[in-house]
């Protein structure tokens, strides 16, 4: 029972004043940050973090900074249920699913348990998923030590694999969207050789693609551009929670607990292999109507629609955590915008974190279970507020949304180039979205990109350039296999159906 | 106004001309980075593979999903429609001062660009008053100044007004 140790001596890190506060502003931030359009978890943290970088300067800065940063992904998380529910506009991808019933339930005035539902939903995924962090991630981080190139490099072919296996999209699309991701980061001075890639004399390309600056152009001005399409007005439903609409519904609540239970299920899946909150969300919806008592009713305001989906989202966006933590992998683009400030802060994510900078893991990981129990409060007694934000007409927030995009695209590198870039990733988010071409592959190949190629440049060294190390043994070989087969998988169930559909026929 | 309005449900881009375009321009880029890929060298040498050998393949495979991509799409038997005038007007409204509010901060520093593009948004497409205008817009610039000049201490970029005021 190391980890229970672990993990009071992490509370002791966590449990201070100070973090305590950063919590709390960093929930409200987010909630914030999930509520307002154009900006979302990845593109919020990616615009902060920059602010961190004198804080984790300090002695035990990092695992404040952290704290402050993941707090906010967690505030935007439980955000985007908010505005689902009452304005039937998703504020966050993840909660699409959440309009479907969630809305339905505000618009016969059952705002206050559609949200409760929600919140709760919410809070009991994130604390599955941070359960089975604690236990194992510690687990995984071991077995990780052992690891060589070829391993490390299965494991990215499996986190970029599955992507084009578990996605909705078009598979082509996200192997274009992807290789764009990988093309991009191979801009700039190539470490093992020396040489300069793709920057044709450009000095600006030298340093190469910054993913923050993508981030925040892809997920920030895309979906400002985006948004005005449908126009400046928002119409939503007022609401207030109750004292005792909370307590009804959380006596009403225990008896989904299979749906529940699967929706955690099947967000920790899906968040460790880096399919995501959104595939989770939908998933997860669609099980709970195939197996729910009311399944013909999901779609006009069903409670089950509404905890299924966040729950799966929330278990999904915790999860994520776990692969960035142990390997390296961040199994979203907000863990990878995380991942990236970790890497600033002078932290090598991987393995070895959780033999050298144990104050730190445990320390963020205390902070997942405090940071959501704080979510849940302020979510739970601060709905008005929040809701009123979006009552600020647009024209107003829209120009100071793009003003913070590109003041937080300048501050990465206190560059004009980048905030040009934003601006150019911006026009590419847009047009991306509207085409259905996914945009979370094309950042984590950008995140990911030199390491995946420095893993497989080591593993080809090591075996002469034979492909045959990535099957040389168990393990390695599992991994390959498992890769394949999702990055096949439309191929497969494709040709699954058309065997099935003959059946059948005949 | 019947006639505008039916005008502003035109569509201005079909969904197949908008993939196409977009397919050509990922097999452009794809090109471009095999090109760069062999004169960097693709192969194998002595030490290991050279600086161009990985990228050489995803460049490869941006041409070939590009090219997937743009037969599907005129493959697509609907005609769908991509954008509106409606709608393309709308995006073109932000996007366009967007770039001149880019142009701007490294004219005259963040503080003062935002101030203007804030206004000016707020005026053409909110349709303020100057005093609301005025409030908010310098309110914003000057709460971001406190922000990140005072408490973060984070230096973000002035022009010719902080300097005249000895603020840099």
């Amino acid at each position: 029972m190391d980890e229970i140790q672990s993990l009071i001596g992490g509370f002791g890190v966590a449990l201070s004043w100070f973090n305590l506060m950063l919590m709390l502003v960093g929930i409200m931030l987010g909630v914030i940050i999930g509520v307002l359009p154009g900006l979302g978890g990845a593109n919020g943290v990616a615009i902060l973090l920059p602010l961190t970088f004198s804080m984790a300067q300090q002695p035990g800065g990092a695992t404040s900074g952290i704290i402050l940063l993941s707090c906010i992904y967690w505030g935007a998380l439980f955000g985007g249920a908010i505005t689902s529910i009452l304005f039937n506009i998703p504020g966050e991808p993840w909660s699409v699913a959440t309009t479907f019933d969630g809305y339905p339930m505000a618009q016969k005035g059952e705002a206050g348990r559609a949200l409760t539902a929600a919140f709760s939903g919410s809070f009991v995924g994130a604390l599955f998923a941070v359960l089975l962090i604690t236990f194992l991630s510690p687990l995984v981080a071991k077995f990780a030590l052992k690891f060589g190139p070829a391993e490390f490099f299965s494991v990215y072919l499996l986190t970029f694999c599955a992507f084009v296996g578990l996605s909705k999209e078009a598979p082509f699309k996200v192997v274009a969207s992807m290789m764009l991701g990988f093309a991009l980061a191979a801009v700039g001075l190539d470490t093992v050789t020396g040489q300069l890639r793709m920057t044709f004399g450009s000095t600006s390309l030298l340093k190469g693609f910054d993913f923050l600056i993508a981030v925040i152009g892809l997920f920030g001005i895309g979906e400002i551009l985006q948004t005005m399409e449908e126009g400046l007005a928002f119409k939503g439903v007022r609401a207030k929670l109750k004292a005792r609409i909370v307590l009804d519904t959380w006596k009403e609540l225990p008896r989904y607990w299979m749906t529940s239970l699967r929706s955690c299920v099947v967000g920790c899946f899906m968040g460790i292999v880096p399919g995501g909150a959104t595939p989770a969300s939908f998933m997860s919806y669609g099980l709970a109507k195939k197996f729910s008592k009311d399944g013909d009713k999901f779609g006009t305001g069903v409670i089950e629609g509404v905890t299924a989906p966040e729950t799966a989202a929330h278990a999904a966006g915790t999860s994520a955590l776990l692969p960035m933590l142990t390997l390296g992998v961040p199994g979203s683009p907000t863990a990878a915008v995380l991942l990236g400030g970790l890497m600033i802060w002078g932290l090598q994510p991987g393995p070895l974190l959780f033999t050298e900078q144990k104050d730190f893991v445990w320390g963020l990981i205390a902070s997942m279970y405090l940071g959501n129990i704080v979510g849940l409060i302020v979510v739970l007694t601060c709905v008005p507020l929040f809701a009123s934000i979006l009552r600020i007409p647009f024209s107003i927030i829209a120009p100071v949304i793009l003003v913070i995009c590109a003041i937080g695209a300048y501050t990465v590198h206190s560059s004009m180039f980048d905030v040009w870039m934003m601006l150019l990733f911006g026009v590419v988010g847009y047009v991306f979205k509207k085409l259905g071409y996914p945009l979370a592959p094309l950042v984590l190949a950008l995140v990911l990109g030199d390491r995946a190629e420095d893993s497989f440049r080591q593993s080809m060294l090591m075996s002469q350039g034979d492909m045959g190390i990535l099957f040389s043994n168990g393990l390695v070989g599992g991994l390959t296999t498992l890769a394949l087969t999702l990055l096949f998988w439309p191929l497969i169930s494709m040709v699954w159906d058309k065997v099935r559909g003959v059946r059948g026929k005949s | 106004m019947a006639s505008n309005q039916e005008n502003d449900e035109r569509a201005a881009t079909s969904v197949k001309v908008a993939e196409c375009i977009v397919a050509a321009v990922i097999i452009a880029l794809g090109v471009l980075v095999m090109v760069d890929s062999l004169r960097l060298g693709n192969r194998w040498v002595s030490d290991g593979p050279q600086a161009g050998y990985f990228p050489f393949y995803i460049g490869v495979i941006l041409c070939i999903s590009g090219a997937v991509n743009a037969l599907r799409a005129l493959r697509d038997p609907y005609v769908r429609t991509f954008v509106t005038r409606g709608q393309g007007k709308l995006v073109l409204l932000v996007l366009v001062p967007l770039v001149g509010y880019v142009a701007l901060i490294a004219l005259l520093g963040i503080y003062v660009a935002s101030t203007i593009y804030i206004a000016l948004f707020m005026i053409w497409l909110g349709k303020y008053g100057w005093a609301k205008t005025a409030a908010v817009s310098l309110g914003v610039s000057l709460a971001f100044f406190l922000m990140f000049e005072v408490w973060f201490k984070v230096p973000l970029i002035k022009g010719p007004l902080e300097t005249a005021l000895g603020l840099n």
